[in-house]
């Protein structure tokens, strides 16, 4: 008897993304979703976008969903969580909205303890605008603001976000997890789940790294970039649990 | 409608709000607007609210985009800089269609500037500075009651119309004691039941997906984006319409009619009554919706007038709207104040006296 290995999920729409071939955000929507579902939480979550290549998350992520100003989203979840204090509520941001522009909104969301949960899709460099050099470009790196790579003498270091969030009381679970590999994948998604449980439970802010891809903008084949997030990123941004409620660590 | 009680502006303000159904307040310290913010962190707690120090006022116009959003009653308060920093806030509130009530302590600038009462900041809430075709309807109450009975209207307004309001006073008002009877309070709306109130707002759907809820402003198409700015220029029709306010004193019998808002209106009434004595007939006309400006009012000025004068706490914004309701038909002169200086009422009668004897042809 036949019985199905792999299905859509009710999480995402039935519509094409926007994203391109090899990028990883259709990886990340999906595992928040799926998980999303398996929890039965579907219709009670509420997701926060950003501004950037996942602007348009809430055509695809089958939740309740608002667009949000450059880096706002953790203030618009906080002003969100304030009215609907049971419901699983969520940004989704990348480094530019979150690591650069929406800095501040993120440091105080997590050391406000806000019982949210953010998901942070670090491919080091500004993908809707064209490849400009992310807070999180690595050293050496080439984006379109930093041509001759990124230079530290000018343009400073990158910042290592789950270790900062880290650092504060209120975040209570933070992991960096990659999109790079089906086991990576398999780690990642059982990160979200984590993650929206320390929420339901009310334990303080969640945070979930991902380290993704864009081949588009870092110019190069869907498969090269693999192997650039494996052999370039993962060094500077090591995987692991940086903080959980159990106290444990990577 | 309570007893009155003696109350500072910024306090009976807050309070108001709380009676209009306010039950989430997001706030950052900014001088003459602080006792709002403590206010609401010492009282909303006790009436089932919820107060947030925002990091910053991006953070508090955000926090209030999110609560708003998902149905919540909002006010938020600043003051001129921190009102700076929340215009990219307002153009998003309007073009997602999202209630919240703003009030500003007006002081005076440009820059840092300083923390006495100004109203230089007339283009900032009329004009706005954020990005894009918006409006905001700005009220501009000229007492301690008044401003608590437009606060607690505009949280009915808010929700209305789907749009921002700003509630526009000054240091003055926001610092001063006055007697207020404050309104009687709003039933209580529970969060469970915002979707019957607000079918729009993010609740989460619940069972059935079809009942899905998006907030938006980002419309790529430029038809598609065309036809959203038409729509909520269909709703400002509608706003300016209904919600043009102004009061009108003797302006019919006048030979000098002065035109002030806020503070400067009730300076100028006291200044009219001086120079009544002197046997001049000066009328007042006093704005309290500022967007949209009662034009029309300065139809009802006669061929009595000689001269048209526009007092105001600036080096002359409001003077522009004066001279689009003014039509040409009289001349217009600024009596002006700035930088935190405030006329008295025998310095504003001694002003518009000379500015008679000189553009008035006597």
């Amino acid at each position: 008897m036949l019985k199905p290995v792999y299905e859509y999920t009710k999480g995402m729409l039935r519509v094409d993304t926007n994203f391109c071939p090899g990028c990883t955000h259709g990886i990340s929507h999906r595992l928040i979703t799926e998980t999303l579902e398996e929890m039965g939480k579907l219709g009670e979550a509420i997701g926060c976008g950003p501004i950037g290549c996942a602007v348009l998350a809430h055509k695809f992520m089958n939740v309740d969903m608002c667009e949000c100003a450059h880096g706002r989203a953790p203030a618009v979840a906080s002003g969100i969580k304030r009215v609907h204090q049971n419901n699983l509520v969520f940004t989704y941001q990348g480094d530019g909205d979150l690591a650069s522009i929406g800095t501040a909104e993120i440091i105080h969301a997590a050391a406000r303890g806000e019982h949210i949960t953010t998901f942070f899709v670090n491919n080091a460099i500004y993908g809707m605008t064209g490849g400009q050099m992310a807070p999180t470009t690595l050293v050496g790196q080439k984006s379109t603001t930093s041509q001759a790579g990124r230079d530290i003498a000018q343009a400073g270091f990158p910042i290592k976000v789950s270790e900062l969030i880290a650092t504060l009381d209120g975040a209570v679970y933070v992991e960096r997890v990659a999109l790079n590999t089906p086991g990576n994948v398999n780690k990642a998604k059982k990160a979200v789940r984590r993650a929206f449980e320390v929420q339901e439970k009310k334990l303080g802010f969640s945070f979930v790294e991902f380290v993704s891809t864009c081949p588009t903008n870092w110019g190069v084949s869907p498969i090269a970039a693999m192997d650039f997030l494996k052999e370039k990123m993962l060094p500077y941004y090591p995987l692991g649990v940086f903080k959980s409620p159990e106290g444990g660590d990577a | 409608m309570s007893t009155k009680v003696l109350m500072k502006g910024n306090e009976a303000f807050a309070e108001a709000a709380i009676r209009g159904g306010c039950r989430y307040y997001f706030g950052y310290p900014i001088t003459p607007q602080n006792e709002i913010p403590e206010y609401m962190s010492r009282v909303l707690p006790q009436r089932g609210g919820h107060f947030i120090q925002a990091e910053s006022e991006i953070c508090a116009i955000n926090m209030a985009y999110g609560a708003g959003a998902a149905g919540g009653r909002v006010f938020i308060t600043s003051s001129s800089p921190g009102i700076a920093l929340m215009q990219e806030g307002m153009s998003f509130l309007c073009s997602a269609e999202v209630p919240t009530v703003i009030l500003t302590v007006s002081r005076c600038g440009p820059g840092i500037g300083g923390i006495q009462p100004g109203q230089a900041d007339y283009f900032q809430a009329t004009r706005g500075g954020g990005n894009g075709d918006y409006k905001v309807p700005v009220f501009a109450p000229s007492s301690v009651q008044e401003g608590a009975d437009l606060v607690f209207e505009a949280m009915e307004l808010a929700d209305k119309y789907q749009n921002p309001i700003l509630i526009f006073t000054d240091g003055l008002l926001g610092q001063m004691m006055e007697p207020v009877a404050l309104p009687d309070p709003v039933p209580e709306v529970k969060s469970t039941d915002i979707r019957k109130h607000k079918p729009w707002a993010l609740t989460g759907y619940g069972a059935d997906d079809s009942k899905r809820n998006t907030v938006i402003s980002l419309r790529l198409q430029p038809e598609t984006l065309e036809k959203h700015v038409q729509k909520l220029f269909t709703k400002y029709d509608e706003i300016e319409k209904t919600l043009t306010r102004v009061e009108t004193v003797d302006v019919e019998d006048a030979e000098v009619v002065i035109v002030a808002f806020g503070t400067v209106a009730r300076i100028a009434k006291e200044a009219i009554e001086m120079l009544a004595e002197q046997g001049i007939k000066a009328g007042l006309i006093r704005p309290i919706s500022l967007w949209p400006f009662p034009y029309a009012a300065f139809d009802k000025i006669t061929s009595k007038t000689k001269v048209v004068i526009s007092a105001e706490l600036s080096m002359g914004q409001m003077i522009q709207d004066v001279q689009l309701g003014v039509k040409n038909r009289f001349p217009v002169e600024l009596l002006s104040r700035t930088g935190g200086m405030i006329p008295t009422s025998l310095e504003i009668a001694e002003r518009t006296k000379k500015i008679l004897q000189e553009k008035g042809g006597n």
